[in-house]
């Protein structure tokens, strides 16, 4: 399998991360490097495997369905780039 | 006598117990070692000021006799759990001036137990490498050399920072964590003990993701009886990690009888790779002997996926990453890029992380990105999941014919020079996770012990794989084969 620039940057933008256009070859030539490595998988015959799931067959907790913490608005923009009024801010995002 | 610095956690306990020696003299000597070895650069971010009033704390509690074994004993913590009002960056620029509001489950467990942290430690960007050499702070530094030579060393990675901290006493243990081998491959590079627990066994709540299937925390320390008191102390069920097995934490410590007579120790003979190193290969015949002579029964055994462990590793954590990793967007910690006249959201998320994420981490967030993509998943992400479920087979066919204990190497190699595998090259950088990653797919408990030197002088460990939840078992195993190595080398100091 071989990634070429278009796929590049189709897979650049999905990952929102912005790549100048003159890296886009050597991007493409790593990824294709790494794809072609696991191209070994499809000697496996997966026919009938059930695909794994959890490490250990363990039943996932359950927990009842109520608030259990809040009120910290302070404490969860205290690491915000930009906090306004209580919000974290962005810029526009509606045109 | 030994500078307290240099105590293991064992000998440290014991004297603080009879009051031989107090924390707040532990800690300071761990601090000035700590401040002479800002070459390895190791710690990152230090805390003396929490250190003193953790070892004070610490002090009162062993005199009112009420002190679990981690009480007063400094240790190092991976700049990967965060840490209450402490820098917490996975050595990641995105998360440049991240103070976390909480404190991970795992270092809270530590502090309760009368830990005393002395700093974050360095490591390889959100845990992606086996070299420590990507990361925002610079690469850690091996503080063994090759005989007569002075070329700067890996420490190995991810856990690097750690490795060279535990090795250089500059603290008694530190904290690692271990997706594809990042506890074993460190300690193995720098002659020092290393437990990846069985998934589930710490909590991985407060631990700054990588690939959440895989991550697990551990303690990486100096001795195995050491890695049994710490992996005491950090594991527990928490209702926080969805994860997390609640399961009781035996006494590790005390299931270390120095006996494994009649334990069948299994040889997988896949790992016998083409191109193995003559060293590696002796050592493991070594370690092999070792065990023999302490009565235990070698068994050839098979492991047949083994060659397809590492190509299903990078599938499935790039893809697990490119997803825990979304949440760095520039909104709500760490880095936002500046934006220019008429940038939206998109700009701001695409410049954001091209900035603020390292080379390795873009390369594995859009590998994953791409195995997870309509009309891939399938072809990639689903069959190496079909695969990782057939590794886990190989082991519990071994385990049910009644192999207590799988014997490996760790790493194709000892300690290579910084510099020394090409960021370019990909693949080959990931051949150094051939041995380790297994484990990791398959949720197992994995030891790393040191075992011997090379030739130039450069240890050499070999890692010993247990059944899930028998890590008690599996330390025994460690502990025996530590008996019978003898490695009491430590690194000529330079620093």
């Amino acid at each position: 399998m071989s990634i070429d620039i278009d796929t590049a940057r189709k897979v650049a933008h999905l990952a929102r991360i912005a790549v100048k256009e003159e890296d886009l070859p050597a991007l493409a030539g790593e990824l294709s490097a790494v794809l072609n490595f696991m191209e070994q998988l499809n000697e496996v015959d997966v026919e009938g495997v059930e695909p794994m799931t959890s490490v250990t067959p363990m039943r996932l907790k359950r927990r009842q369905d109520v608030v259990t913490d809040g009120g910290m608005a302070d404490r969860i923009l205290s690491n915000a780039p930009d906090a306004r009024e209580g919000f974290f801010a962005v810029p526009k995002v509606v045109e | 006598m030994t500078n307290l610095n240099e105590l293991t956690i064992a000998d440290a306990r014991d004297l603080l117990r009879k009051g031989e020696a107090t924390a707040v003299d532990l800690t300071m000597a761990c601090l000035t070692a700590m401040d002479a070895g800002d070459e390895l650069n190791a710690f990152v971010h230090k805390t003396p000021d929490i250190a003193l009033d953790r070892a004070r704390a610490a002090d009162l509690r062993i005199k009112a006799g009420d002190a679990p074994a981690m009480c007063g004993i400094p240790v190092g913590i991976k700049d990967v759990y965060c840490t209450k009002g402490v820098l917490s960056q996975a050595a990641s620029n995105v998360l440049k001036g991240f103070r976390p509001e909480y404190e991970s489950t795992v270092t809270q467990n530590l502090a309760d137990a009368g830990a005393v942290m002395l700093g974050k430690l360095n490591m390889d960007e959100f845990a992606m490498g086996s070299t420590n050499e990507h990361s925002c702070y610079g690469a850690a530094v091996n503080p063994w050399r090759r005989d007569g030579d002075d070329t700067p060393l890996t420490p190995g990675g991810s856990s690097g920072g750690s490795a060279a901290a535990v090795a250089a006493d500059l603290c008694l243990a530190a904290t690692g964590t271990d997706t594809g081998g990042s506890i074993r491959q460190p300690a193995a590079f720098t002659g020092i003990v290393g437990i990846k627990p069985t998934y589930g066994r710490c909590s991985r709540w407060g631990v700054i993701a990588y690939a959440s299937s895989l991550d697990q925390a551990g303690p990486m320390t100096k001795s195995v009886r050491d890695a049994a008191i710490m992996l005491g102390a950090m594991a527990g069920h928490d209702p926080k990690d969805s994860t997390s097995a609640d399961i009781p934490v035996p006494d590790f410590e005390a299931m270390l009888t120095g006996d494994i007579r009649g334990k069948k120790i299994g040889i997988p003979r896949e790992y016998r790779i083409e191109g193995l190193p003559e060293e590696i290969a002796a050592i493991w015949d070594r370690g092999t002997a070792m065990l023999k002579d302490a009565g235990a029964e070698i068994v050839d055994i098979s492991l047949p996926h083994t060659k397809y462990a590492l190509p299903a590793y990078y599938v499935v954590a790039p893809a697990e990453a490119s997803s825990n990793l979304a949440r760095y967007d520039g909104v709500r910690y760490g880095h936002r890029a500046k934006l220019s006249q008429g940038d939206g959201i998109t700009e701001m998320y695409e410049k954001t992380r091209a900035e603020g994420f390292g080379h390795e981490v873009q390369r594995r967030v859009m590998i994953g990105t791409y195995v997870l993509s309509a009309g891939f998943y399938d072809a990639y992400y689903n069959r190496a999941r079909k695969v990782r479920a057939l590794i886990k087979r190989d082991f519990e066919n071994v385990f049910a014919d009644g192999i207590d204990a799988i014997l490996a190497p760790i790493s194709p190699s000892a300690a290579f020079g910084l510099g020394d595998v090409a960021d370019s090259d990909p693949v080959a950088m990931y051949l150094n996770d051939v041995f380790t990653v297994t484990l990791n797919l398959a949720g197992l408990p994995g030891v790393a012990v040191p075992v011997g030197l090379n030739a130039q002088g450069l240890p050499l460990g070999l890692q010993l794989i247990g059944r899930p939840w028998e890590e008690g078992d599996l330390l025994n195993h460690a502990y025996v084969l530590e008996q019978a190595a003898g490695f009491v080398s430590k690194p000529g100091k330079w620093w």
